[in-house]
């Protein structure tokens, strides 16, 4: 009996801080998994940050004048140049740093876009950041869709989901009938230190893999896969439980690229069959067992070559 | 006093630019911006200049990046030209909405198509709405005093806004002109530290560029157009400034032989030299001719455009873009609004020329001023235009 | 504190709209959304911190005091996240 009273005291919790930098009274939706990739993000770097977000759903829930969510300094431009606009904190601070007209100590520059605002519209503005090699920890929030603007489809959108513009018809039966962009491999391929793929419902992985891209010298890419429930169609309770299927599934894995060494950060025994993750999303509602068995396969060989590939 | 040297305008400007002690240039290559951003990256290259080059890719993040170097506190400059210009505009347009004092230079070139890369105004009339300050210059010695008056003015916590430097696409970029330089004690003395009124830095967390509503949408626009129009005496006192350091007396409307002038031909840029040499022509016939040169472009000095044509009979306007569709070129359209309540005023007659750089010559404006006074439609004349 | 948008004058916009308070978005009280609340039963709890972790509103915080973990109703929204994500169910979604 004493034992289990002794259990039951709350102890302090590791590696995740109290401390909150996007505050209470934000507008996401109910169960919204993305807002809480960014306030997981938030924790794992502290309070000496900068970010610049993309226009979208996190832009807009935290940030009606003259209301804010931000207990860190943010700046929001426009849609698709987060990483530029950070490209430029990052060196304006730099060279105020070498004049001595800004205190000398290290602040993190953070930029943050959706799926659509890293993948589509700004992946220009995002490669040009990573190949000029800025200081900068480059975190998309991917919800697999435009959800702000009304569940669009991104090129990261997977194959077989129906969104606004990707509906399933007689013609496009699967609705999004092309596959999800590659992001953490096209973003290694520029060779730089750091890119992982990361789930807030595996919040230690990630709490780590931020706290790594912080101290990379030079620019790190971080995807988040952050479940929407509002476009995907489930209910808002589900939303770790859907990160959790993702993952075991292999449909979105858990992996980082360090200095273009390739490491799996979860390997399941056994990948869970997809259709345990397709299964109450709405978005895949309309699958047949023939398409859910192609995409089963695609994963399956997607996964096997992520796994050679880190071995 | 500094030394008087003959140089490429566009090095001069670039040499300007690091005199101010520039923190971040980021730029994009385009014609016939090239040389300016060619220069700084040498003067960062060689240590001379202690800034960040950050070479984009592209026009847009050229712009994104200054946003967020301004953002942060840092003096920063930028370059370009026509279809750069458009590729920013979005962010040209946010970046005065967010009073972040970027400096531009931009070497004004005609817009496609046909692609062109000679020069016209096409490209600052199309971001003539972004609330940034445009300013024209006439000569090498013009551009490179304007870069000082430019940050100055730009940075000044009275106004926090952007300033566009206009400098005609080869006309003015690439040819070579003495220009007296600045000495750093003149540039310390005239130039300030910037002293940023936000700056992103944790020390003091703000938010910057939140979303409005429809509640307040109205208010912000209402600001930002009360800081611009704000920002006019602050410009005015720059230049005065300016006098008192080089002896060189810059104003927002500017005249050549208007006191007695029947016929005011008004015009911006380079195009204002050749226009005084037709105006000393005419002046030799025994016609009472005249120039009104408008250096300033936003906020646009309306009085002082009031009193510089209010007695003339005439006033030939030189425009430099089209405004395709419209009842006016750009320039003509705001002379004749400003006019429109005057009991007394000029005819106002409207002539494009120099699009996409064909040549103006002193003759031509003499021939543009015959054209539109026998005009009587007061209609759109394209000058030179083959039928 | 922070006027209400349609009540704040051309005038009183901070340069470039610039917030200068931080977090002031925490007087939205986001509960009013809500049409569940999750009950706590501290008697069940084993105070792993899921809840805490896993609340998209941080509308969850433990008082270390009296050894629980209590619900900040001017916040939660209901989601029940909290709810399905506890690993021993401590916590319940109830009509609102």
């Amino acid at each position: 009996m004493a034992e289990t009273e002794k259990n039951k005291v709350i102890k302090p919790i590791k590696n995740f801080a109290m401390q909150e930098y996007i505050s209470s009274g934000h507008r996401a939706c109910q169960g919204c998994a993305e807002v809480l990739a960014v306030r997981h993000v938030l924790k794992a770097i502290g309070p000496d940050m900068i970010l610049a977000m993309a226009t979208g759903c996190m832009e807009i829930i935290s940030s009606p004048y003259p209301l804010t969510s931000w207990n860190i300094p943010w700046i929001h431009v426009a849609f698709e140049n987060a990483a530029a606009v950070a490209s430029g904190v990052e060196s304006g601070l730099k060279a105020l740093r070498r004049k001595g007209r800004v205190p000398d100590r290290d602040v993190t520059i953070v930029a943050m876009g959706g799926d659509g605002g890293t993948t589509d519209i700004g992946f220009q503005a995002l490669s040009g950041m990573m190949e000029r090699g800025h200081r900068v920890i480059y975190v998309c929030v991917d919800n697999e869709a435009y959800m702000n603007t009304g569940i669009q489809r991104s090129s990261s959108t997977p194959f077989g989901a129906t969104t606004t513009t990707s509906p399933a018809g007689r013609v496009k039966p699967a609705g999004e009938m092309t596959w999800k962009k590659d992001m953490v491999a096209i973003a290694a391929a520029h060779g730089i230190p750091y890119a992982a793929t990361a789930c807030p419902t595996f919040f230690t992985d990630l709490q780590k893999k931020i706290q790594k891209a912080k101290e990379v010298d030079g620019p790190s890419y971080i995807h988040i896969l952050s479940v929407c429930p509002t476009g995907w169609r489930i209910p808002p309770n589900k939303a770790i439980e859907y990160g959790q299927l993702a993952v075991d599934t292999g449909v979105f894995p858990l992996y980082e690229v360090e200095k273009g060494v390739w490491k799996l950060n979860r390997k399941p025994k056994e990948l869970k069959p997809i259709s345990e993750y397709f299964k109450g999303q709405g978005r895949y509602r309309h699958l047949d067992e023939k398409f859910t068995s192609e995409i089963q396969d695609k994963i399956t060989e997607k996964w096997n070559k992520l796994v050679k590939f880190c071995e | 006093m500094g030394r008087k040297v003959g140089v490429e305008v566009s090095i001069a400007a670039a040499d300007a630019v690091g005199l101010c002690d520039v923190d971040v240039v980021a730029a994009y290559p385009i014609t016939p911006q090239t040389h300016v951003v060619e220069h700084l990256s040498e003067l960062c290259a060689s240590g001379s200049l202690d800034a960040e080059f950050v070479p984009v890719e592209s026009e847009h993040s050229a712009m994104s990046v200054c946003c967020g170097s301004a953002a942060a506190g840092a003096r920063t400059f930028t370059a370009t030209s026509s279809q750069g210009l458009a590729l920013m505009a979005e962010i040209v347009f946010i970046a005065s909405s967010m009073r972040l004092p970027i400096v531009m230079f931009l070497a004004n070139r005609a817009l496609s198509s046909p692609l062109s890369i000679w020069n016209d105004h096409s490209d600052t009339m199309m971001v003539r709405d972004s609330g940034w300050i445009q300013v024209f210059c006439e000569n090498g010695q013009e551009v490179y005093d304007a870069v000082f008056h430019a940050f100055r003015v730009a940075e000044d916590a009275r106004v926090s806004l952007p300033v566009m430097i206009n400098v005609d696409g080869f006309n003015l970029t690439h040819v070579i002109e003495p220009i007296e330089f600045w000495t750093k004690e003149m540039t310390q003395k005239y130039l300030p530290e910037f002293k940023p009124i936000h700056r992103l830095h944790p020390d003091k967390v703000v938010t910057m560029g939140a979303f409005g509503m429809p509640e307040i949408y109205t208010e912000a626009k209402m600001a930002q157009n009360d800081a611009l129009l704000k920002s006019f005496p602050v410009i005015k006192q720059g230049w005065d400034e300016l006098a008192d350091l080089t002896g060189r007396k810059y104003s927002p409307v500017e005249t050549y032989r208007t006191e007695d002038a029947e016929t005011i031909i008004l015009g911006m840029g380079s195009i204002c030299e050749t226009a005084s040499l037709a105006v000393d022509q005419m002046r030799e016939r025994g016609k009472k001719a005249g120039l009104v040169k408008l250096r300033l472009w936003r906020p646009l000095p309306v009085d002082d455009i009031k009193k510089a044509i209010a007695r003339a009979k005439d006033v030939l306007v030189l425009d430099r873009a089209v405004s395709f569709g419209a009842a006016n070129a750009p320039v003509t359209s705001e002379i004749r609004a400003i006019m429109y309540h005057e009991s007394n005023r000029p005819n106002i007659h409207n002539v494009i020329a120099g699009l996409g750089g064909r040549d103006v010559t002193p003759d031509h404006v003499i021939e543009m001023l015959e054209m539109a006074l026998a005009d009587k439609t007061h209609g759109y004349n394209i000058f030179g235009v083959r039928s | 504190m922070t006027k209400p948008m349609d009540q704040i004058s051309w005038r009183e916009i901070d340069t470039g709209a610039v917030i200068t308070e931080p977090g002031n978005a925490s007087c939205y009280h986001t509960g009013t959304w809500r049409s569940q609340r999750p009950k706590y039963d501290s008697n069940i709890c084993i105070r792993c911190w899921r809840c805490f972790v896993m609340c998209p509103d941080a509308a969850i915080s433990p008082d270390f005091d009296k050894n629980v973990f209590s619900w900040n109703y001017d916040y939660c929204k209901g989601c029940g996240i909290c709810a399905h994500e506890c690993p021993v169910e401590a916590i319940t979604m109830e009509e609102d």
